[in-house]
């Protein structure tokens, strides 16, 4: 067994909260050290031994299956003993608040906290009160750091270096976590960020965020590099933003007619989970330059790769 | 109107050599004040040192600035219903620290002040409880449901002194229409919250710092348009109408529209509104999640240019505890509401300091103009009305410690910061009701 201190230290923080949080370089090392995962995990045995004997715990109080079955397998195959606690079924109906809840797991010592919540800012909150490393899978409308970072790695991989390139990010940018560690990612890494949506998805002082605004398919996808479309969060949406799927398809769905727009060997890509025939058409999340089943794969290696990171800040259970 | 119950202190005493600070009588300049059975007997340069009768105790203020006890328009406690956030009691000790000598508090309790024997109830316990003095603004609407108009009549009868809806707008354009028209007849102040609420379902203020936090917004715009709607009322009705708090620079333009028309309309700003800003937020720090939100550095400006110019007629502390239970929560999820009672002048002191505007505009916002407003005899230096009033050192430094905040919820935007001045004494109807010990 590796022990922490002889791993070079990547990242400054204790926890990983935000992209906004964390620099080009640390984002660089990581998808370094993602990329190393990624050929472990097309070995025939996965098993790595690293965080033997660590705890690690999901805790979700939003119900998701993808992300946090990528959590799951991404500690396992480091070692980890993994739970899983889905909260919104458990304590959190029997009126407990998320401190409670966060304090509560935190006495039973774990070494990770994999934590998503429908409250933006809720994992950063959480974070201040418990002594092991947290994890955010998401909170609310402001970030997911580990979908960027998977996003980051699937692109590194297909076009070699993500700097100079024109990703389009497309739809309900405005309750979009997703689409808002995208931008402060891609950003820092040095691409070019169009988001294109209708105004009403859009959320007041984007033009600010180091994107360009476009308001059809036709003129955001024009010689794009990536084009990556966001789920219509149909849950979400507490208004009428857009009068109907029907009419979201016919301009924002992106389909064979608006890909044709991007460059040729442009990548298509979705976070899932997808409304096929809402905001992408079947034919073009199957076709040939879809890279969306990719993405999955990759987002096992990125959380493989922050779990060690993350580790590499701490000894004994306390922060190096 | 006349508080029940309020014991005079009977001996004759004299406050000499201050700096009076109360522009409404005239007063700016070194004097004192006399006073005897809780009321004022004389107060400007002629009352020194020299000139009082044997038996008069004397008070040298070298040093101090003296002024009227301040009125602090809204007010939350919890009495009745939720009594573990804030009693009329505890409310009132943390008001007598910092220089508020009447509080106006607010129906939002449970049950709601809606009704003339709930008035009676607010009435009788500030009197058996409270160390100032109190009057509650009763709700507009029965059990502020913004359905049904409340007794206006009766309440006022029993000692409301106005009727609003605290919190809550009035969102019923027929409705507030009637009870402007309804309140005019007993000459009762309708005092709203200006919030139109279908924008309103957001949590902070509409901006790019909301988008980056992944909150969602309310624009200013949703305050401009009620207010907008409500001024087109009042001048409908011709009703006396005040905007409880204002928070940005176009509702200026709308009050100052509405008072050039000389139309019956006054408004107010609370204390956070004038000293922080939306990024005060940082982090979800929910102490300054407001209703109506914290809005840009060009807004807060505007206001302390409103405060200034006298387009906003009072600052209010807009006071309103709230326990750890509901704040130590997400953002989205945490109650709306600051502390800022026991705060309020030092952190007004602030603006004078900063030279954004003189004292006495200060004095005028927090002491005058409500009483003006409200009908209240209080809130003015002047021979015949009530001795309230206080003492304070413009340049003593303090820090604001939660565990030494008096009001029994801590949410203090202000904890652990720095401010200059400080109330040292607060006399209400002659009597010493805070002394300040170093």
């Amino acid at each position: 067994m590796i022990i922490a201190s002889q791993r070079p230290k990547l990242l400054a923080s204790q926890h990983l909260l935000a992209v906004d949080d964390i620099s080009p370089a640390e984002i660089a090392a990581l998808l370094d050290l993602a990329q190393t995962y990624v050929v472990e995990d097309s070995a025939p045995s996965k098993r790595n031994s690293m965080l033997e004997g660590q705890t690690q715990v999901n805790l979700f109080f939003e119900t998701s299956t993808r992300t946090q079955s990528s959590f799951e397998i991404a500690g396992k195959r480091l070692g980890a003993d993994v739970m899983n606690m889905a909260v919104s079924t458990s304590a959190m109906s029997k009126g407990e608040t998320v401190l409670d809840t966060a304090m509560t797991i935190n006495a039973m010592r774990p070494n990770f906290l994999v934590v998503r919540h429908q409250s933006s800012g809720a994992v950063e909150l959480l974070a201040q009160k418990v002594s092991c490393a947290v994890i955010n899978a998401g909170d609310g409308q402001h970030e997911h750091p580990t979908q960027a970072l998977l996003d980051a790695l699937t692109i590194r991989r297909r076009k070699g270096a993500i700097e100079g390139l024109t990703i389009a990010i497309c739809g309900d940018v405005m309750h979009s976590r997703v689409a808002r560690s995208n931008i402060h990612l891609l950003n820092k890494l040095g691409a070019r960020v169009r988001v294109v949506a209708p105004s009403t998805l859009l959320p007041t002082g984007i033009a600010n965020f180091g994107v360009e605004v476009f308001r059809t398919m036709q003129e955001g996808l024009a010689d794009a590099d990536v084009v990556m479309m966001l789920r219509l969060q149909l849950e979400r949406m507490s208004g009428s933003f857009v009068p109907s799927q029907r009419e979201y398809y016919r301009f924002f769905g992106l389909d064979d007619e608006k890909l044709r727009r991007a460059k040729a060997d442009a990548l298509v890509m979705h976070p899932g989970p997808m409304n096929r025939g809402v905001e992408i058409d079947s034919n073009v999340a199957d076709g040939a330059q879809s890279v969306i089943r990719e993405q999955v794969e990759m987002g096992v290696a990125v959380r493989m790769a922050v779990l060690d990171a993350l580790s590499r800040n701490w000894q004994g259970g306390v922060p190096l | 109107m006349i508080f029940p119950g309020f014991n005079n202190a009977s001996q004759r005493k004299a406050y000499v050599n201050a700096q009076i600070v109360a522009p409404a009588q005239g007063l700016n300049g070194q004097g004192g004040i006399l006073i005897e059975d809780g009321w004022i007997l004389a107060v400007g340069p002629d009352v020194t040192k020299e000139s009082q009768s044997i038996g008069t105790t004397i008070f040298d203020c070298a040093g101090m600035t003296l002024i009227p006890g301040l009125i602090d328009m809204r007010v939350f406690t919890g009495e009745p219903g939720t009594e573990y956030r804030e009693t009329l009691a505890t409310a009132s000790v943390a008001a007598a620290a910092g220089g508020v000598t009447t509080m106006i508090v607010m129906p939002n309790t449970q049950p709601v002040i809606d009704d003339a024997a709930i008035v009676d109830f607010i009435l009788r316990r500030a009197r058996d409880t409270a160390i100032v003095r109190v009057a509650p603004m009763a709700a507009i609407t029965r059990g502020l449901s913004g359905e049904l108009m409340s007794e206006i009549g009766s309440l006022k009868e029993a000692g409301a002194v106005a009727v609003t809806d605290g919190t809550h707008a009035v969102a019923n354009a027929n409705l507030f229409r009637r009870a402007l028209t309804y309140a005019k007849d007993f000459n009762m102040l309708v005092v709203q919250h200006v919030e139109e609420p279908s924008l309103s379902k957001g949590v902070m203020n509409a901006s790019e710092s909301a988008s980056r936090l992944g909150l969602a917004g309310n624009p200013a715009m949703s305050e401009v348009i009620m207010l907008e709607r409500d001024i087109r009322l009042v001048e409908m009705t011709g009703a006396r109408y005040h905007a409880s708090q204002i928070s940005c620079a176009g509702s200026l333009d709308v009050i100052r529209a509405a008072k050039a028309k000389g139309l019956p309309v006054t408004c107010g700003v609370s204390i956070h509104h004038l000293t922080l800003n939306e990024n005060d937020i940082g982090a979800y720090r929910t102490f300054f999640k407001l209703s109506p939100p914290l809005r840009s550095e060009a807004d807060r400006h505007a206001l302390v240019e409103g405060v200034r110019d006298g387009t906003i007629d009072v600052i209010v502390s807009s006071h309103d505890p709230q326990s750890a239970d509901t704040k130590r929560l997400p953002f989205a999820e945490a109650a709306f509401g600051a502390i800022g009672l026991e705060t309020l002048l030092s952190a007004a002191l602030g603006l004078f300091h900063n030279e954004d505007m003189p004292l006495g505009r200060l004095v005028e916002a927090m002491a005058s103009n409500p009483a003006k407003i409200l009908g209240l005899e209080t809130g003015r230096l002047a021979p015949g009305a009530p001795a309230d009033f206080a003492l304070v050192d413009t340049n003593l430094n303090w820090t604001v410690k939660e565990s030494q905040l008096r009001s029994r919820s801590k949410n203090s935007p202000l904890e652990d910061c720095a401010l200059e001045g400080r109330v040292v004494e607060t006399v209400i109807a002659g009597r010493t009701v805070y002394a300040y010990a170093s």
